[in-house]
């Protein structure tokens, strides 16, 4: 048993709150997934030319300022860093494969949470209502946010098993349920270039999604091959640049339930998790439908 | 009335008021505030009650009752009703999976659409649905009647008993030994009973009747010299 909750704003009125809206969300789903929580957030974008990495160390008095200024140095680019408890948004001016091989070979203990222009993702062992207050969740900002409460099956309670995973730029997965076909797909999917950090099955679906989207694949399109190719049980929360997504499998035996108002769209496995957002009463309710994957995306 | 502000009062504080009742009624209306989602709201009632849930409810609700009057003003999780032994439970939204799972008694009606497995090894229970039904519903349905007033989903009353089955709208699919049978007068009388008893003004001319065959291996005769 797990908790996924997504909420993606069509109101940029509300943009400042997202964090504030998204923390009881997130909160409500602990007696789903108490082992880890995390949560994928969308805003705050860096222009064409630039990423934005997420980056973690288990120390919290790692020298970050000593990381940036090698990085500058040696990469001689452009960056810029802000510190969140133990993990740090860096961005650069560059390129991704340069930026990750230079931080595998300069910082190998410096985990990679995130890479994109507008994603960051941040995760921790324990109690959702810790790791929310630890980040500062509620003073958050953006468009989109998606998040996860695992209790843990398929790996170990651990940092690189909590959700979300995000395999790809801007690309990000929760998932409730469990894949079958993940250790063959995950080999598949490593010849084709994809990498994992982990043994988890949730990280093969988002890989099995980045693969998809780089062969050009529009986000419908690679949810259509999505629900042929994965086998077992899912209910998946999807974030991308601009985009929300929300799929069930044909069983459809993990729970999931929708919300949307003019306001915004919102997912949770439960309904609990909606209500304390604004104009619940009177959202459109539903349960979404076996087989089908519903996509929220902002017109380019 | 009694009214239980569930921001205010526990679930489990609004079960035991309901359950004081069955040895002695001394209060018979029951109003909940507030559900807000929440799980195993109104479950075991075994009194002639009348509960009125305003808003959203979580799973089970309304689980195991007996003989008490339960009203939904929205929509409702996974197992509503399950396992009732009688009374009349009424969804006004749409109810998730396993809608009226097991129930042995009573009347679920759901007024919006009730989501896979709805009816799920029923047991004598009726269930009325004024909108669609999800796939798998009926399975292994042993007694009682499923009425669709909507669509039916994939693999309806696989492995099915002796319910039966009405469906007004398309089926997607039946199951393992689910057939289509005829509409008799006794199914006609039938079905305007059920349609009269759920408030639901429907044609019953104009539903399609299916059953089970009794071609799977618990119905043949023969199999009983392997005992």
């Amino acid at each position: 048993m797990c908790g996924i909750v997504g909420l993606y704003l069509k109101n940029p009125a509300l943009e400042s709150k997202l964090g504030e809206l998204f923390e009881p969300m997130l909160i409500a789903m602990t007696d789903r997934g108490p082992d880890s929580a995390g949560f994928a957030i969308y805003g705050d974008e860096v222009g064409e030319g630039s990423i934005k990495l997420t980056l973690r160390h288990p120390d919290d008095e790692y020298d970050w300022e000593g990381l940036a200024d090698s990085m500058r140095h040696q990469l001689r680019v452009e960056l810029s860093w802000m510190q969140n408890a133990n993990v740090t948004v860096f961005k650069v001016v560059g390129e991704e494969a340069q930026v990750r091989g230079w931080l595998e070979e300069n910082a190998p203990d410096v985990l990679i949470l995130s890479v994109g222009q507008s994603i960051e993702i941040l995760k921790e062992v324990g109690l959702p209502e810790n790791i929310a207050g630890k980040f500062n969740l509620k003073n958050m900002k953006g468009s989109h946010i998606i998040g996860h409460t695992r209790m843990a099956t398929e790996s170990a309670v651990t940092m690189e098993g909590s959700h979300p995973f995000s395999t790809g730029m801007d690309l990000c997965l929760v998932h409730n349920g469990s894949l079958s076909n993940h250790n063959r797909l995950r080999e598949n999917l490593k010849r084709e270039g994809i990498t994992f950090e982990t043994e988890n099955d949730s990280e093969v679906a988002a890989g099995y999604l980045t693969w998809r989207l780089r062969q050009g694949d529009s986000l419908k399109v690679a949810l259509e091959h999505a629900l042929e190719d994965l086998d077992g049980f899912f209910t998946f929360t999807i974030g991308t640049r601009d985009g929300f997504a929300v799929m069930r499998d044909p069983i459809a035996c993990k729970p999931a339930v929708l919300a949307e108002t003019d306001d915004y769209v919102a997912m949770a496995s439960e309904y609990q998790a909606l209500t304390t957002l604004p104009g619940i009463e009177n959202a459109k309710v539903w349960e979404p439908e076996p087989a089908t994957f519903y996509v929220w995306e902002r017109s380019a | 009335m009694k009214t239980y502000d569930l921001t205010e009062a526990a679930v489990r504080d609004l079960n035991q008021a309901l359950h004081d009742q069955s040895p002695e009624c001394v209060e018979r209306e029951f109003e909940v505030l507030n559900p807000k989602g929440q799980h195993n709201i109104a479950c075991g009632i075994d009194q002639n009650l009348s509960v009125d849930i305003k808003g959203h409810a979580g799973y089970f609700c309304a689980g195991m009752n007996k003989k008490a009057h339960v009203t939904i003003h929205g929509n409702v999780g996974q197992g509503v009703a399950e396992n009732m032994m009688s009374g009349t439970v009424r969804v006004k939204g749409d109810a998730s999976q396993a809608a009226g799972a097991t129930a042995h008694g009573g009347l679920l009606v759901i007024e919006g659409n009730a989501g896979a497995r709805c009816g799920i090894s029923m047991k004598g229970v009726d269930i009325v649905v004024k909108g669609d039904v999800g796939h798998m519903s009926c399975f292994m349905g042993q007694a009682g009647s499923l009425v669709v007033c909507g669509d039916a989903g994939e693999a309806l009353g696989d492995s099915l008993y002796e319910v039966h089955i009405y469906v007004k709208g398309t089926v997607k699919s039946l199951g393992a030994d689910c057939i289509e049978k005829e509409m008799r007068d006794e199914h006609i009388a039938e079905l305007t009973d059920l349609l009269n008893r759920a408030g639901v003004d429907e044609d019953p001319a104009s539903f399609k009747r299916y059953g089970s065959a009794r071609q799977l291996y618990n119905f043949k005769v023969d199999n009983v010299s392997a005992y």
